[in-house]
C-alpha cells in the first residue's frame, strides 16, 4: 500500500526546490517585506540581501558584482542580451549569428528581429549536436554584431565550445551571449576565462525558485534595457526587485556550485547506467546528441517505430516523468527543430525520449525504468504498422 | 489534455491486430507526420464482421483507430462510410483542437480499406463527399 510511486526524471524542463533555498526565501515574503527603495531603515535589510545575492552570482560565474543583474529568468534575460545589444548596435551593423539549435526564447527573439530589419544568420551543427568554431568564423562579416550560442543543450545535452566560440567572436571585435540555463551546475562556468560578453541563468533549473534568473553583463558593453521604468538594478532592469526570489537565486547557485565535480559524478554514474541499460535491452534504440560533450544528467534516445506521446502517456502511467522530441507533445505538429537540425530523420525525431536526472533521483530509479521502459516501448511496438514492415 | 474516453482507449485499446486475408485494408497517414494508421476489415454480404488496426502516433491517433474500428464493426458498408471523424471524436468525448486530425485519419483508414474491398470486387471506388484538405500533412513536408 502506500502511494504510487513517482519517478522524476525531467530536471532539464524544472527542479525542486531546495529546503535550504526555500528557507532562505520565506522571512523575505514576511517579516522582511520592505521596499529596497524605500528611505526607512527595515527596507534597507532588503537591499543588504539583495547585494549579497549579487555577490554569490558573481562568485559563481568568475564576474565582477557589478556586472550581475537579476531578471524573472532565462527567457527574459536572453531577450534582453539580444534586443539589447541589437537596438544599441544597430548603427554599428544588423548582423547576428546564432545557432540552429537554441532554446526558443532564443530562437523567436531573432525571429522577431528578422522582421525589425536585423538579418540573422544560424549555424547548422553536426550529427551530435556541436558547433564548429569555424562555421563562426566564415559566418562572421562587416555587420556582425552579436553571437549568441548555448552553453550546452536542453534537448539532447551537447555542451557547446564556448571558450572557442567566445574567443572567434572577440577576434571580430563582436559581443558573445551564451544562453547558460542548462549549464550552471552541471559545468564549470568562468565568463572572463570563457570569453563570454552576457550570460543567461534561471534559478529554477538549479534547484532554485521559478520566476527569478539573471543577467550577466560584462562592463562597458553597450546595451539598451528591455523593461523601462523605476531606477532598479543600477538603472537597467526596472520593477520592484523580487527580494526572496532573488535570495533563493543566490543560496541555490551557491549550493549548486560548490561542488560541480562530485554533483556530476553521483548523477553521470546513475545516467550511464540508465543509458547503458536502455540501449542493451531495447533494440532499434539510439543515443541523439554528443557520447561524452554532454550534460551529466541527461539522456536522449530514440526508438524506431514508436511516437513519443504515447510512449510519455505510458510512463506516466507507471508514475515516470519524461520528455519527447515528438511533434505530439509540442503544439505545433512539428518534430523537435534540434534533433532535425542534427540530421535525425523526420520519422525517428517522432520516437524521442528524454530522461534528465538530477538530485533527487536514485539507483532504484534507475532500476525501475529499466524494467518499465522496455515493456512500454514493445507493447507500443506491437500495435505500430512500421514494425512488422521492418522488423 | 486527453478525455477519460480516450485514455481508455489508449490504455486498453480495441481491436488491435491485423486480419489474415481480409477482405479490404487501408494504409493512411505518413511517417513523417508521426501517425501512420492501417486499417483490416472482414466483410461478409455487405456487412463488416470485423475491424482491426495497427496504428504509429499519438495517444488520440491510438484511440481514434480504437473507436473508429468499434463503430464500424457489425455496420453495412454504406453505413460504415458515413461514419465521420467528427463521429469518432465525439464517440471519444472530444479530442483537443490540435489533434482533430488523428480522428480525420481514422475515418479516411475506413474508406480506404472499404475502397479496397470494392476494387477488389470490380466496383467503382466511392468518392469522398466532402474531402478533407489534405489538413497538416502535406504543409509539414514541405516545411522540410
Amino acid at each position: 500500500m502506500g502511494e504510487k510511486r513517482i519517478v522524476y526524471m525531467d530536471h532539464s524542463a524544472t527542479t525542486y526546490t531546495k529546503k535550504e533555498v526555500l528557507e532562505a526565501m520565506i522571512p523575505y515574503y514576511s517579516e522582511h517585506f520592505g521596499n529596497p527603495s524605500s528611505i526607512y531603515s527595515i527596507a534597507g535589510d532588503s537591499k543588504k540581501v539583495i547585494d549579497a545575492a549579487r555577490v554569490q552570482v558573481a562568485k559563481a560565474l568568475g564576474a565582477d558584482t557589478d556586472e550581475i543583474y537579476f531578471t524573472s529568468g532565462g527567457s527574459e534575460s536572453d531577450n534582453w542580451a539580444i534586443k539589447g545589444v541589437a537596438f544599441a548596435n544597430r548603427k554599428k551593423g544588423n548582423h547576428i549569428i546564432t545557432s540552429a539549435i537554441e532554446h526558443h526564447a532564443v530562437l523567436h527573439t531573432c525571429k522577431y528581429l528578422e522582421k525589425e530589419g536585423f538579418t540573422v544568420t544560424y549555424l547548422p551543427v553536426d550529427k551530435y549536436g556541436m558547433i564548429d568554431p569555424a562555421d563562426l568564423e566564415k559566418a562572421i562579416t562587416e555587420k556582425t554584431i552579436l553571437v549568441s550560442v548555448m552553453f550546452a543543450n536542453n534537448e539532447i545535452g551537447t555542451i557547446e565550445p564556448i571558450a572557442e566560440l567566445g574567443a572567434v567572436a572577440h577576434n571580430h571585435k563582436v559581443y558573445f551571449h551564451t544562453d547558460a540555463v542548462q549549464a550552471i551546475g552541471n559545468v564549470p562556468v568562468d565568463v572572463k576565462e570563457q570569453n563570454i560578453d552576457m550570460l543567461s541563468l534561471s534559478a529554477h533549473k538549479f534547484y532554485g525558485p521559478k520566476g527569478i534568473g539573471a543577467l550577466y553583463i560584462r562592463k562597458g558593453m553597450k546595451i539598451e534595457n528591455l523593461i523601462h521604468g523605476g531606477g532598479q538594478e543600477r538603472k537597467r532592469r526596472a520593477g520592484t526587485e523580487n527580494i526572496a526570489g532573488i535570495v533563493g537565486l543566490g543560496k541555490a547557485i551557491e549550493l549548486a556550485t560548490a561542488d560541480i565535480d562530485g554533483h556530476n559524478r553521483h548523477i553521470q554514474g546513475m545516467r550511464d547506467r540508465l543509458l547503458q541499460g536502455i540501449l542493451t535491452k531495447i533494440s532499434g534504440s539510439h543515443l541523439n546528441g554528443h557520447k561524452e560533450k554532454r550534460l551529466p544528467g541527461n539522456i536522449n534516445v530514440s526508438f524506431e517505430f514508436i511516437e513519443g506521446e504515447s510512449l510519455l502517456l505510458w510512463l506516466d502511467d507507471e508514475g515516470i516523468c519524461a520528455s519527447t522530441g515528438s511533434a505530439c507533445t509540442s503544439g505545433s505538429l512539428e518534430p523537435s527543430h534540434v534533433l532535425i537540425a542534427t540530421g535525425l530523420p523526420v520519422e525517428i525525431s517522432h520516437g524521442s525520449l528524454r530522461l534528465t536526472l538530477g538530485d533527487i533521483n536514485t539507483e532504484q530509479d534507475v532500476d525501475f525504468i529499466l524494467e518499465v521502459l522496455p515493456k512500454v516501448v514493445s507493447r507500443l511496438r506491437d500495435m505500430s504498422p512500421l514494425y512488422r514492415k521492418s522488423g | 489534455m486527453y478525455s477519460d474516453t480516450v485514455m481508455d482507449h489508449f490504455k486498453n485499446p480495441r481491436n488491435v491486430g491485423e486480419i489474415e486475408n481480409s477482405d479490404g485494408e487501408g494504409e493512411v497517414g505518413n511517417p513523417v507526420c508521426g501517425d501512420i494508421m492501417k486499417i483490416f476489415l472482414k466483410i461478409e454480404n455487405n456487412i463488416i464482421t470485423d475491424a482491426r488496426f495497427k496504428t504509429f502516433g499519438c495517444g488520440a491517433a491510438i484511440a481514434s483507430s480504437s473507436m473508429a474500428t468499434e463503430l464500424v464493426k457489425g455496420k453495412t458498408l454504406e453505413e460504415a462510410w458515413e461514419v465521420s471523424n467528427k463521429a469518432v471524436a465525439e464517440a471519444l468525448d472530444g479530442l483537443p483542437p490540435i489533434k482533430m486530425h488523428c480522428s480525420v485519419l481514422a475515418e479516411e483508414g475506413i474508406h480506404h480499406a472499404i475502397n479496397d474491398y470494392r476494387k477488389k470486387h470490380g466496383l467503382e471506388p466511392w468518392v469522398e463527399r466532402n474531402p478533407h484538405p489534405r489538413d497538416h500533412h502535406e504543409d509539414l513536408i514541405a516545411d522540410h
